[in-house]
């Protein structure tokens, strides 16, 4: 995959005051949205419902590595100083858990109950970064755009109301430059923010992608954004392109992965691999998912449920006869096939976007970066093998 | 407000008509749309989803005749939870349909071509709505082959049917067993092995296999050496399956999801996939 140029900027930013911020949560909260963004919970920056700045993880930052996420102190009160956390947009537009039907009757005779039409549930998220935009980008692609519609997934995407948030502080286990994914954010955003915090003052340079976008910040008190504003938001944008924790070589990718099927790496990876499954769950593009049938102690009222399901697991691939893929490797292997290679055949896209989360939340720290690497350096070894010995020879 | 699209996870309600067991292990049902005169058509080689009430739901291929769509037909084996709860049902109980899903046999692109079908125990199944297609437009067609093979001879699938199409002299119909028991005259030995001696131009041919992943490997193996090449065979395909529309990820196959790519695949796309291990 060609490395993509830089986003261009929108030829109009604005600039909004960090005093302000809050003006921006209330117009939001009164266009009816439930506003998620950025909280503390558990020890991770988690989305959760805000109802003000306070609800933000003030001056706070994440140090993240491979099997490691730890909060930290940032050297000023940002609101925005941090990386990837566990939750994605997925979270909330792919719900984990959601009823298919229900049924009522018995074996003998029944009927399904579909869905009542839903309470529309309108989400307005604060702090989406570029990764997860692509992310969201790969699920439309999913859902939306096949020869079948998810119709709850779209009824939660058009309703959804998207600021991004422009990286300035990217994590150890990032590398969105290496999958053309960020940081700049792609213009699949409502409103973009980029945060400055120097000697100049705290404040946001905005970009607006949509006319419900200004209608949005027509409420927050903003003025046109003078060149030095805009300038110092691209030189955040160009600080987290540098401090990028990770690199990934997309050269030549699919075929790379598909040349090396039989790879004995693959039996590596599974003496680490615990099978957790944790690198699908936190993955913002992993879209699969298993179906749950239960019934009540009267057996009259049965219900079907969707839950993320991973190809971690071994049921996964049961078919009469037992598991397709028993061993941990050829699970490894599917996954990180399916992000890199076969994705690219099924959706014309990478279905990695570079956020890190796999490597993260890992417990033992498998990094697909490295993994990508010691392919590629195994297949060297080998070419320069029978050369090394001929010379040798001589 | 937009009008809500319609869901394609929801089952429709079908009654069972009548219920033929098969063998030991296999049941055919015959099922009427809930909608009297409704027709649900499909091409051969096509699945649909069945959802027992409160069990769960299974892919299952399509195996009556799509000349008649009224009648929709399906053999299953009883293998696991919800294919055995469904053994249990009788006529007049109700079961949920979804579909039909999948890309099916390419049939009607091979007129003038010899049509070899090559199967093993409930392959059968997808197949036969293609022999039924054949047959009904036989005249297009060259020679027609069916080998087929069983595990023993009580679970030879459709024996009636077999020994009809085996009296018909535009048509061959050899068949194999693993293990002999009682009475059996016929061939013994596993499928692969009828190819050889099979009557067919192997370069006026196209072949169509069901069956277990190494099987249709070596029936390749078996067509090659024969001179058919192998960008005239079809191959259907299995995977575990949750949705059939491309939502669940379960039936990735390499690339292909089974779903919407197959359950049917020109040899060709699959060919280096079948030669790697638990894909």
């Amino acid at each position: 995959m060609e490395h993509r140029a830089g986003i261009e900027w929108s030829a109009q930013t604005s600039y909004v005051a960090r005093a302000d911020f809050n003006a921006l949560i209330d117009a939001l909260l009164n266009h009816g949205y439930i506003v998620v963004g950025p909280t503390i919970r558990d020890g991770a920056i988690v989305f959760g419902e805000v109802q003000s700045d306070r609800d933000f993880p003030v001056g706070a930052t994440d140090v993240q590595d491979g099997g490691k996420y730890r909060i930290g102190e940032h050297t000023a009160p940002t609101l925005f100083s941090f990386a990837a956390s566990p939750h994605s947009l997925k979270t909330y537009l792919y719900p984990s858990r959601s009823l298919l039907y229900s049924a009522h009757g018995s074996s003998g005779n029944f009927a399904v109950d579909a869905p009542a039409p839903q309470t529309p549930a309108r989400y307005a998220f604060i702090g989406v970064r570029s990764c997860d935009l692509h992310a969201m980008n790969l699920q439309d692609k999913v859902f939306l755009e096949g020869a079948y519609v998810d119709p709850g997934y779209k009824h939660r995407r058009e309703n959804a109301f998207l600021i991004a948030v422009n990286c300035g502080k990217p994590a150890g286990t990032c590398f969105c430059v290496s999958m053309g994914t960020g940081p700049k954010a792609p213009p699949l955003f409502d409103l973009a923010l980029t945060e400055i915090c120097d000697d100049s003052g705290h404040y946001f340079v905005v970009e607006c992608g949509s006319a419900q976008g200004s209608a949005i910040l027509a409420c927050v008190p903003h003025r046109p954004a003078e060149a030095t504003e805009l300038h110092a938001a691209q030189e955040v944008v160009r600080g987290a392109e540098r401090a990028m924790g990770r690199k990934l070589d997309t050269t030549d990718i699919k075929e790379l992965l598909y040349r090396n099927a039989e790879s004995p790496r693959w039996e590596k990876v599974a003496d680490r691999c615990l099978s957790c499954a944790n690198c699908t769950m936190v993955c913002p593009t992993c879209f699969c998912s298993t179906v749950e049938d239960t019934t009540d102690l009267t057996g009259a009222h049965a219900e079907r449920w969707r839950v993320w399901d991973s190809c971690f697991t071994i049921d996964f691939s049961h078919i009469h006869g037992g598991s397709v893929r028993k061993s941990g490797s050829s699970r490894y292997r599917h996954w990180i096939t399916h992000k890199l290679a076969s994705w690219q055949d099924q959706f014309g896209a990478s279905g990695c976007v570079g956020c890190g989360r796999c490597v993260t939340w890992c417990p033992v720290g498998i990094d697909i970066t490295e993994e990508i690497a010691i392919l590629r350096q195994t297949e060297t070894d080998h070419e320069t093998l029978p050369e090394e010995q001929g010379n040798a020879r001589d | 407000m937009n009008s809500p699209i319609a869901d394609p996870m929801l089952p429709r309600p079908f009654r069972i008509q009548s219920v033929r067991k098969e063998t030991t292990d296999t049941f055919t049902f015959e099922l009427a749309h809930p909608e009297e005169g409704s027709q649900n058509g499909f091409e051969p080689g096509q699945f649909n989803m069945l959802y027992v009430f409160g069990v769960g739901e299974v892919a299952i291929s399509i195996s009556g005749d799509s000349a008649e769509p009224g009648k929709l037909i399906h053999t299953t084996r009883a293998v696991g939870t919800v294919t055995q709860a469904m053994a249990r049902l009788k006529p007049g109980q109700v079961i949920g349909v979804r579909g039909p899903y999948g890309r099916g046999w390419p049939i009607d692109d091979m007129q003038g071509q010899d049509i070899v079908v090559v199967t093993g125990g409930i392959g059968l199944a997808p197949l036969r709505p293609l022999l039924y297609r054949v047959l009904a437009n036989r005249g297009r067609f060259g020679r027609v082959v069916l080998l087929y093979g069983a595990r023993t001879p009580n679970d030879i699938l459709y024996k009636k049917e077999l020994e009809r199409w085996r009296g018909r002299f535009d048509m061959e119909v050899l068949i194999t067993v693993d293990r002999s028991t009682g009475g059996w005259r016929g061939h013994v030995g596993v499928v692969t092995q009828l190819i050889s001696g099979a009557p067919f131009d192997p370069y006026h041919a196209t072949a169509f296999i069901c069956g277990p992943e190494i099987m249709m490997k070596y029936s390749v193996d078996a067509l090659t050496k024969r001179g058919l090449p192998s960008e005239r065979v079809y191959v259907s395909m299995e995977r575990n399956m949750k949705c059939a529309v491309g939502f669940c990820g379960h039936c990735q196959y390499g690339p292909k999801f089974v779903c919407k790519d197959g359950p049917v695949f020109p040899f060709t796309e699959v060919k280096r996939l079948l030669d790697i291990w638990e894909v």
